[in-house]
């Protein structure tokens, strides 16, 4: 009896002890975007946080493709019970930003968390697209590709040419056309993401403004300026090649890149996160280059526009979870986790120290394609370089797909459609202007 | 027996097909003369209905005053019972959910049409009708129209009479039919968000199987730049998964034909075709009353996910239907206030066209 | 049959296997792919012919989500969400609509035609555009996450109410009037009467609700805050959606399948019922 009775006491006297020490987790919700292999990598990091630490619980849950996530978030919101972070893509930044109160900056985060945050280790070209023009940080890069140019090194060989030697300028692409057209080849080039590659990226590639006001950085009444004399100049390029066979339109996204892995198209500019898709499904050996420029224009290569998404923090939600945040923030820039993340998924590395570091690591030797992504973004931005800030975006692109679409097929001449595109445009950023005066 | 005596009365009276029935013949007359009532209460429901929602029918007004006497008479025929409350109750259900969850959050989705506001409501401007203003002054939204109304028709048409061949041979059939029946069905089970990326990965340029096919056949096939090719690929899309849909109900309607009438018909010499059109369609029409409505909401409402994971309204805006450019605005682009201003214009085309279904067609309709 | 007539008995054949070919080969490609490896189902063109990796990927899909990394959300647990959802929806939708039908084709009250509309107007805004406010009216009711959430904003279906309307319209008078007569109430009618002659149609109804429920899928990933309350329609999107990462076909395809099995299953099952339903109603 006596045991029994002291025994009941001692495990009482643990659990108490045991429950006193355990004291309430702040819970950390993220919404994300990242299907398939990036979602479990993405759940990856979640865990890894959480285990390194006890005070915060991040959970990461997918909530559909960017558009869909985003009018989640937006309802969210609007109903009260908005995510702590919420992974927004790059077109959506001038909707986040604009929305007076509805957003807190990364940089207002940190502040409210007591954490120091110095932006300058993060790579300029990648960070500089997040920023204000004060250099205020409004969020948090996270998974940021770029445009780049593949090519078919068999089939280049086949063709007589120097298959380690990638085509530098749009002339030299030309020439190369030709020559696989020659060889028998049915399609010599291709592009996904026409918009982002042969608009937005070409005009930071060659310094050139896509929109007035630093591309819109500048405030809410820029306004388109991409039917200029060298953007008609490269679309009607586009427009005789594909007349003359060279250029093979296949999609607005990336459904092209199946035509290059497949060994149909020799030639494909696209996003760099594509590089894990080619790797795997090319029986071929394939290189990755820089996007060809024109050699003419002062200036040219400068560098490229990026994609991806990024991370925001919503306002209204108590200190102790800001702090989650920022320590979650600070967990994702350490080197070791962006390096990783950077090599894992061919996304580009956000600081500088992870670049290094996987620069010492003998990577970029043993798969050079990651690295030609980084190598175009390692460089000091303009102001017509930095990125693209306009509102009511996703539809615009839309418009510019749908203008390219109509030059592809021979419906309207390279100038009519991008002038027809800029006209429609500016009406939408009418609009947008108006809306969040 | 009852319902089955019922019906062959009236097709002893309509077609004189046979003598041997067994009928009562006073039960003709009365038979005809209700379904003429029906149709013309009908049309003072569905004028009633118009009113409170729309003052646009002064056309259909004009008719009130013309129906109210029938009216009369037709309510003291028709069986009802009476009681002041149980109506109201067993509608209560379907009342608030509807009240609840679809008109206020509709009213207030609505509104918005008249509002602009940026995506999070943060800053809330009232801007009268500028938002429609604009929108009939877009002349890619004009196009939109055209483009809808035919790939509606399209959708209907086809889906309707696909599947009313099928049902009516799977019915014919006696071997295999449960197979052919699971079968035709089993398509429907196929989630939306996934009919359009599956003819997608068919018909796709460079992966596609069947694309592949027609290029030995000599057809070019390329979607993503032939308008006329786009089109044909979200028409297929979208009927794929509605003929299993239109096949279920019409093979129901079908099963639901006693087959005493067929044989009748038979035995009085009436070959298969002739018993088509004269007994078994007839009998149909209110099951393809019913598809003929829901396969055009279909064909406006929710065939968007289908266009999305295909053409997305390409090439150039070749497939760009109605409810597309709603959604791409509203939902994806955060502009709510234009996207509210589309739904009210689409929802009054539809309110307008289904009315249009209930007064003319459903006249020929046979209870 | 009643007369016999071989031609068109062949051509009935012939037309059927031509449309079951044309309805069913989607399901077919979907099929062989799941059997590939994901490099083999992503050639241009993929080969016609099945491959041997159907239980292997059928094992990954159902335990650990693609890859075999992380388990995001098993298949099996979605599976479980989206059959719970499917047979509240569609029991709750029925059973609703046949009671609203009932009260609009056998009732004479004030009010009758503007229900009517009401609940048929509901078909005439898309969802997406009033997807933000009713996700408010569901947050502030504390439905977030949870089966209520899920089910009870679609539950409110024009389609069934119309159809219900539509058949009960065909019912002849006399049997009312009959009802009457013998003293029974319009509770009794519709039991002993309406509901056994509706047979067919509930069970037509049962499918496509069913199945209707069991896609569903802008809707829960609003409303479902935590992705072990995802049902499969969320599971396949977010294995397709694109974008960066590639998609694997055969993955995918796998899923569909797995997908499509209870609702097939419910397909074949009620197919026993419906012609039951039938000859029970022909005496």
């Amino acid at each position: 009896m006596k045991l029994q009775t002291k025994l009941a006491w001692a495990s009482a006297a643990v659990l108490m002890s045991l429950a006193g020490s355990a004291h309430a987790v702040t819970e950390i919700s993220w919404w994300h975007s990242m299907t398939g292999a990036l979602g479990d990598r993405v759940t990856g990091l979640a865990e890894q946080f959480n285990k390194s630490q006890n005070e915060y619980k991040v959970t990461a849950v997918y909530k559909g493709s960017y558009d869909e996530a985003l009018a989640a978030g937006i309802a969210a919101f609007r109903a009260g019970n908005a995510p702590h972070i919420l992974q927004v893509f790059e077109v959506g930044t001038a909707t986040m930003m604009y929305a007076k109160g509805a957003v807190k900056p990364v940089s207002e985060v940190m502040k409210v968390a007591g954490e120091k945050f110095d932006t300058s280790g993060y790579v300029a070209a990648v960070a500089g697209y997040y920023t204000s023009p004060k250099g205020e940080m409004l969020s948090f890069p996270f998974n940021s590709s770029t445009t780049v140019f593949y090519y078919n090194k068999d089939m280049f060989a086949k063709a007589g040419m120097d298959a380690n030697k990638a085509p530098a300028t749009w002339q030299e692409v030309v020439a190369a056309a030709a020559r696989l057209k020659a060889s028998g080849e049915k399609c010599a080039y291709t592009t996904g993401w026409q918009t982002w590659v042969h608009l937005e990226s070409f005009s930071a590639w060659h310094n050139v403004e896509f929109a007035s006001k630093g591309n819109g950085f500048g405030g809410l009444d820029a306004r388109l300026t991409f039917n200029s004399p060298l953007h008609v100049r490269h679309i009607e390029n586009l427009e005789n090649w594909a007349k003359q066979g060279y250029f093979t339109y296949a999609g607005r996204k990336n459904e092209p890149e199946a035509k290059f892995y497949s060994g149909e198209c020799g030639m494909l500019t696209s996003s760099s996160s594509a590089y894990g898709n080619v790797a795997k499904n090319a029986k071929f050996k394939f290189a990755v280059a820089p996007l060809p420029y024109y050699s003419d224009v002062k200036g040219a290569p400068q560098n490229t526009i990026i994609g991806g998404a990024s991370l925001w923090s919503m306002n209204g939600k108590k200190t102790e979870e800001y702090k989650g945040v920022a320590k979650f923030y600070k967990f994702l820039s350490q080197p070791e986790v962006q390096a990783k993340w950077h090599q894992e998924t061919g996304y580009l590395p956000i600081t500088n120290a992870a670049y290094e570091m996987t620069k010492k690591s003998g990577f970029y030797e043993k798969t050079p394609g990651p690295g030609v992504a980084v190598q175009q973004m390692i460089v000091k931005t303009t102001d017509k370089s930095r990125g693209i800030r306009l509102g009511s975006f996703v539809q615009i692109r839309t418009i510019m797909d749908e203008e390219l679409e109509s030059v592809w097929s021979g419906k309207k001449s390279a100038k009519a459609a991008l002038d027809n595109a800029v006209l429609r445009g500016n009406e939408l950023l009418d609009r947008f202007e108006k809306a969040n005066k | 027996m009852l319902f089955c005596g019922a019906m062959n009365c009236w097709i002893v009276s309509k077609k004189r097909i046979s003598k041997n029935l067994k009928t009562s013949q006073h039960r003709d007359t009365e038979g005809a003369q209700r379904t003429q009532r029906k149709t013309k209460a009908s049309h003072f429901f569905v004028c009633l209905a118009f009113l409170l929602f729309f003052s646009v029918s002064q056309c259909l007004c004009g008719e009130l005053s013309g129906f109210k006497y029938s009216l009369e008479v037709f309510l003291e025929k028709r069986a009802r019972f009476r009681s002041a409350w149980l109506p109201y109750l067993l509608l209560l259900p379907q009342l608030l959910v509807t009240v609840l969850f679809f008109f206020w959050p509709a009213v207030q989705a609505l509104y918005q049409s008249v509002l602009l506001q940026d995506a999070f409501g943060m800053s809330t401007q009232f801007v009268w009708f500028d938002n429609f203003k604009s929108l009939f002054a877009d002349e890619t939204y004009l196009a939109a129209f055209k483009t809808t109304a035919v790939f509606s028709s399209l959708v209907a048409v086809l889906g309707l009479s696909l599947s009313l061949l099928l049902a009516v041979f799977a019915d014919r059939v006696v071997r295999g039919s449960s197979i052919y029946k699971t079968m035709l069905i089993w398509p429907y089970a196929v989630s939306p968000v996934v009919v359009g990326v599956l003819w997608m990965f068919l018909l796709n340029p460079t992966l596609g199987i069947v694309a592949h096919g027609l290029r030995h056949f000599g057809i070019e096939w390329n979607n993503l730049l032939n308008g006329r090719h786009a089109l044909i690929l979200i028409v297929l899309a979208a009927i794929w998964k509605q003929i299993s849909y239109n096949f279920l109900f019409f093979l129901a309607g079908l099963q639901s034909i006693p087959k005493s009438l067929i044989e009748a018909a038979a035995i009085d010499g009436a070959g298969p075709w002739k018993r088509f059109f004269t007994i078994v369609f007839p009998l149909l029409t209110p099951t393809t009353f019913f598809l003929l409505v829901v396969n055009i909401v279909y064909a406006f409402f929710d065939t968007f996910a289908i266009v999305e994971a295909t053409t997305q309204g390409g090439p150039g805006k070749d497939t760009e239907i109605l409810v597309f450019k709603v959604f791409n605005d509203g939902f994806k682009g955060g502009d709510l206030g234009s996207a509210a201003a589309q739904s009210v214009i689409l929802m009054s085309i539809v309110i307008v066209l289904t009315v249009l279904q209930f007064k003319y067609i459903e006249k020929k309709v046979q209870y | 049959m009643i007369e016999r007539r071989p031609f068109l008995g062949m051509f009935s054949h012939f037309i059927l296997i031509l449309g079951v070919s044309l309805v069913a080969f989607p399901i077919y490609v979907a099929f062989v792919a799941a059997t590939q490896t994901a490099e083999q189902s992503a050639l241009a063109p993929m080969s016609l012919i099945p491959g041997d990796q159907l239980w292997i990927n059928l094992q990954a899909v159902l335990g650990t989500g693609t890859s075999g990394n992380v388990a995001s959300s098993p298949v099996g647990r979605m599976m479980w969400v989206s059959l719970v959802s499917a047979l509240m929806i569609a029991i709750g939708k029925i059973s609703i609509s046949m009671l609203s039908a009932f009260a609009l084709v056998y009732f004479r009250f004030p009010g009758r035609t503007l229900f009517f509309w009401m609940i048929f107007v509901t078909l005439m805004l898309p969802v997406e555009v009033r997807i933000s406010p009713t996700y408010k009216v569901v947050s502030d009711l504390s439905m977030l996450n949870s089966y209520a959430g899920l089910t009870v904003p679609l539950i409110a279906s024009a389609t069934a109410t119309f159809l219900f309307r539509q058949f009960f319209l065909t019912v002849p008078d006399e049997l009312a009037e009959a009802a009457r007569i013998d003293g029974a109430g319009p509770l009794r009618f519709f039991k002993d009467i309406l509901w056994p002659l509706s047979r067919t149609n509930v069970i037509a109804l049962f499918v496509i609700m069913f199945i209707y429920g069991w896609n569903q899928y802008l809707w829960p990933l609003l409303v479902s805050t935590e992705q072990n309350m995802y049902p499969i329609g969320v599971g396949i999107k977010r294995m397709i959606a694109g974008g960066d990462a590639a998609v694997e076909w055969n993955m995918v395809m796998a899923t569909l399948l797995l997908a499509m099995l209870p609702p097939g299953l419910v397909v074949v099952i009620m197919q026993k019922w419906f012609v039951k339903g039938l000859v029970d109603s022909e005496k």
